[in-house]
């Protein structure tokens, strides 16, 4: 290790002691009764207008967010640029489907959207279809806030060989583990305003100082080579990227606030006004998530990736490196150190959330509704503390024994899998036609098609082209499936209402979708 | 405050909520280079542009379907 890697390492390590503090501390924000489930995993649904935008800024945009998007644009140029399209149309979409969700949640004690799914539908294997999705995309989703920490780690030379080069990271999450433990969600909704703080001004100092030493945006573009510049047009037979371009920017939005950790940050909200509220104002993340992408645009341009210096990184972390490489060129070590904590800090955040929402998902869902139904308050929380401790030691093992390409296969693949309970979830909401068992069976389709899908595509992308007739539509596999998926629960659910199979017992009325502050 | 509100005017308002969706999900209205703004492909402001008015939009339909209890 360099002296440069020092000045950064010291930086980087006060700014993560500061947020570990706040994390032990965030036990006594409000303080309550924290051996109960709805008070460790939700805050007590008690959190206002200004506490839920830096929840959901600090849960939605993830470390591999602001690894990938950039690596995507880097790599592949314009198609990158969807994620802005997709955080613009995902609030519109928040403002009216999720107030909703919010109040039947409240009205009915709901903390999970498997939760809701067994109260609306009447059948708890639907709700297990629909929980254990969520635990199948929100592993990998972990992992990869692991594998961000492991990025900005290497380029400060944090490196060794064998098991040594996995410590710091086993000890930062250990101590994630501790107050996510300790505190519940009441820490990374505290940890969220650092991390906001952080990133605002590291994104901000890049995209002023970068275009300066790059000689201006018009320098940067002009360096952009021209099919990576914009979209490549339709052929004669094809829409060209405008298909994939659209529909991974439409299904990625619609899959947003069906993970858990996004129902766990819309739910610990104090109403539905604080909802419509954020949709308005979350979009200040959006322009960030846009600077960032365009953090890909300056890396192609200043062509880091020929820099022997990087050619390590690039080596070891492939086009996740092109952003620290890009930092590394630009920022001095000790501001490039607090640039990468910043990544790191923006790890941990969704990572507690999303431990805590696959926990609270395993104690409502699988342990009281199949092991333990009449478990009191207190062992229910207990029990989603170490769940929540499962998950990340499982999350860190994955990390540590495969290699990284699995997690990001993974991460792909849930986001197929995630959007396959739009119709239980999203439509749910608004209409009980669809039959529980339709339901069902769509699910499984939307599945099958999702992962084959992504299959046939060697899981290394999940854009995937469908041949009908003389055309060739490339669209996101999630989007195919979903199709499916519809497609299978409208036609079935007309043949089971017909026939008169018992559709379960609704135990919501249509007053409980409107109610609450 | 709800937003199921009896009053029909409330649902027309959610329709302005379509705006963004039409705007970035048509590719065709911007896949291009030029005009370019400060050096920036429209490509690129034109959907920086958009966020600000998905924002706006969203703001509005807030603010419209918003009433005293």
């Amino acid at each position: 290790m360099s002296h440069e890697h020092y000045a950064a390492l010291t930086v980087f390590v006060g700014l993560f002691g500061l947020v570990t503090a706040l994390g032990f501390v965030a036990a006594r924000w409000r303080r309550a009764d924290l051996d109960q489930l709805h008070e460790w995993g939700l805050a007590g649904r008690r959190f206002g207008t200004v506490v839920t935008w830096f929840l959901l800024g600090g849960d939605l945009y993830t470390a591999y967010t602001f690894m990938a998007v950039p690596a995507l644009v880097f790599g592949a140029g314009a198609i990158g640029f969807f994620a802005v399209p997709y955080t613009i149309i995902a609030y519109p979409f928040v403002f009216v489907v999720m107030p909703r969700l919010w109040s039947v949640s409240h009205r009915r004690g709901y903390i999970t959207g498997a939760d809701f799914v067994r109260g609306r539908f009447g059948s708890g294997t639907l709700a297990l279809a629909v929980a254990i999705t969520g635990l199948l995309a929100t592993m990998p989703y972990i992992a990869l806030q692991l594998v961000g920490i492991q990025v900005v780690l290497g380029a400060m030379g944090v490196e060794g060989s064998g098991w040594m080069s996995d410590l710091p990271l086993v000890i930062a999450f250990a101590i994630l583990a501790a107050y996510t433990y300790q505190s519940g969600l009441r820490a990374p909704a505290l940890i969220a305003i650092v991390k906001d703080a952080v990133i605002y001004v590291t994104v901000i100092a890049a995209v002023l100082v970068v275009p300066i030493r790059l000689g201006g945006y018009a320098k940067i573009f002009d360096a952009v080579p021209p099919q990576k510049l914009i979209l490549t047009p339709p052929g004669p037979h094809d829409f060209g990227q405008y298909s994939a371009f659209s529909s991974l920017a439409l299904g990625s939005a619609l899959a947003l606030f069906l993970y858990p950790h996004s129902l766990t940050g819309v739910l610990s909200s104090s109403g539905r006004a604080v909802i419509r509220r954020n949709s308005a104002l979350l979009p200040a993340y959006s322009f960030l998530l846009a600077l960032i992408a365009l953090l890909g645009t300056m890396a192609l341009a200043a062509g880091v990736d020929k820099d022997p210096a990087f050619s390590h990184g690039f080596a070891r972390y492939g086009t996740n490196f092109a952003v620290p490489a890009l930092f590394l060129r630009t920022f001095s070590p000790s501001f490039a150190g607090f640039a990468f904590a910043s990544i790191a800090i923006g790890a941990l955040v969704p990572a507690a959330i999303m431990s805590i929402a696959a926990a609270n998902l395993f104690t409502r869902n699988i342990y009281r509704e199949y092991l333990r139904p009449d478990c009191d308050g207190k062992e229910e929380a207990t029990v989603a503390k170490i769940a929540s401790l499962v998950v990340k030691v499982g999350a860190l093992a994955f990390v540590v024994l495969a290699p990284q390409k699995y997690a990001i296969q993974l991460q792909l693949l849930g986001g197929v899998w995630i959007l396959q309970t739009f119709p239980a979830v999203v439509v749910g909401l608004y209409t009980r036609r669809l039959h529980r068992w339709a339901l069902l069976v769509g699910w499984a389709t939307g599945m099958t098609v999702g992962t084959t899908m992504a299959y046939q595509l060697h899981f290394k992308g999940t854009v995937y082209p469908l041949h009908v007739g003389p055309w060739t539509i490339s669209a996101y596999a999630a989007l195919w499936a979903l199709l499916a998926n519809l497609g299978v629960a409208v036609v079935l659910s007309a043949i089971l209402n017909r026939a008169g199979v018992d559709p379960g017992i609704d135990a919501t009325d249509a007053p409980d979708y409107a109610g609450g502050p | 405050m709800t937003s199921s509100n009896p009053r029909p005017r409330a649902w027309l308002w959610h329709l302005l909520l379509l705006a963004p969706f039409v705007g970035t999900l048509w590719v065709p209205f911007y896949n291009a280079i030029d005009p370019r703004l400060a050096g920036i492909p429209y490509f690129y402001w034109y959907q920086l542009t958009w966020i600000g008015i998905s924002a706006v939009v969203t703001a509005v339909v807030y603010f419209a379907t918003r009433w005293p209890d």
